[in-house]
């Protein structure tokens, strides 16, 4: 099971000593993990999305850049003589088909500075932005259309 | 080489507490609640993840790498889903955002007030498995 295995490697990175005793450990306490999620039954496809697998890595790269971007120009803004925001609360459509890739979404929404989500309601999402550039960027739709690609076709 | 790997982690770990620094000027700078957390969304992310990677090139290729980019992982996933909560129990507690605060943008208005009950602006399709309605 995905889950064990992920649990179990987390355990041999952040531990570092590879004696059989904490071997031993790290394989009770994974079990343990798992058994307890299994009773809680939180153990799901969304829980451990290991599906989106590689798609997800061409679009962290874009994410990171529009982070990198929208962090520059709050910055910029925020240091700025004339604080020169204009903030405002709006709509986007959220064209994804599963909940994962709208949380992948609104997710996506909050990490870039400038713009954060408040609410999800259906397939729209309740956005505050800090300035019209910011709101105009994410009503082009550019990241919504490369969240869907995310999810693929299953 | 060496001199070189410190110069670049050193840049970065600057650049980090840059942002660091601005995310903390604007929470105090910014006139209300939604906007200041946009300020600390530069916190959050810029700070965090230039700090970080400094850190990972002081680290080199060893366990504490690793265990730094564990952090930015659970980062990545933890901060945005905190500030969403943050959001929503204001918004759903009745908060209402400014509207504008004398920027050189003409702010415009709120689409619909926010003490009505949430209803979509148009009915959207969700035909589960259906063809993403196009973006106008």
């Amino acid at each position: 099971m995905s889950l064990s295995a992920v649990l179990f490697g987390v355990w041999l990175l952040l531990s570092g000593h590879y004696t059989p005793i904490l071997l031993g450990l790290g394989v009770i306490s994974t079990l343990f993990a798992v058994a307890i999620a299994l009773r809680m039954d939180v153990v799901d496809h969304e829980g451990h999305p290991l599906h989106l697998g590689l798609r997800i890595l061409g679009y962290l790269p874009w994410l990171m850049f529009q982070i990198l971007r929208a962090n520059l120009d709050v910055a910029r803004r925020v240091l700025g003589p004339t604080l020169a925001i204009s903030p405002r609360m709006f709509r986007v459509r959220a064209t994804q088909r599963t909940d994962l890739g709208r949380v992948i979404f609104a997710n996506s929404i909050t990490l870039t500075p400038g713009t954060v989500s408040v609410e999800l309601e259906g397939s729209e999402i309740l956005v505050h932005a800090l300035t019209a550039d910011a709101a105009n960027d994410l009503r082009e739709g550019t990241m919504n259309r490369l969240v869907v690609g995310v999810e693929g076709h299953e | 080489m060496e001199i070189a790997l410190d110069l670049l982690s050193w840049a970065l770990l600057l650049v980090g507490g840059f942002f660091a620094i601005a995310g903390g000027i604007g929470v105090v700078r910014l006139p209300d609640f939604y906007t200041r957390l946009h300020a600390s969304g530069v916190t959050d992310t810029g700070a965090a993840y230039f700090i970080l990677a400094g850190l990972m090139i002081q680290g080199g290729l060893s366990i504490i790498t690793v265990k730094l980019v564990l952090i930015g992982f659970f980062m990545f996933f933890s901060n945005p889903t905190s500030t969403y909560s943050l959001a929503a129990a204001a918004h759903r507690s009745g908060m209402a955002p400014l509207d504008g605060a004398g920027g050189p943008n003409k702010p415009e208005p709120v689409e619909k007030s926010l003490a009505e009950p949430i209803e979509p602006i148009e009915p959207t399709p969700t035909k589960p498995g259906g063809a993403p309605p196009s973006q106008p």
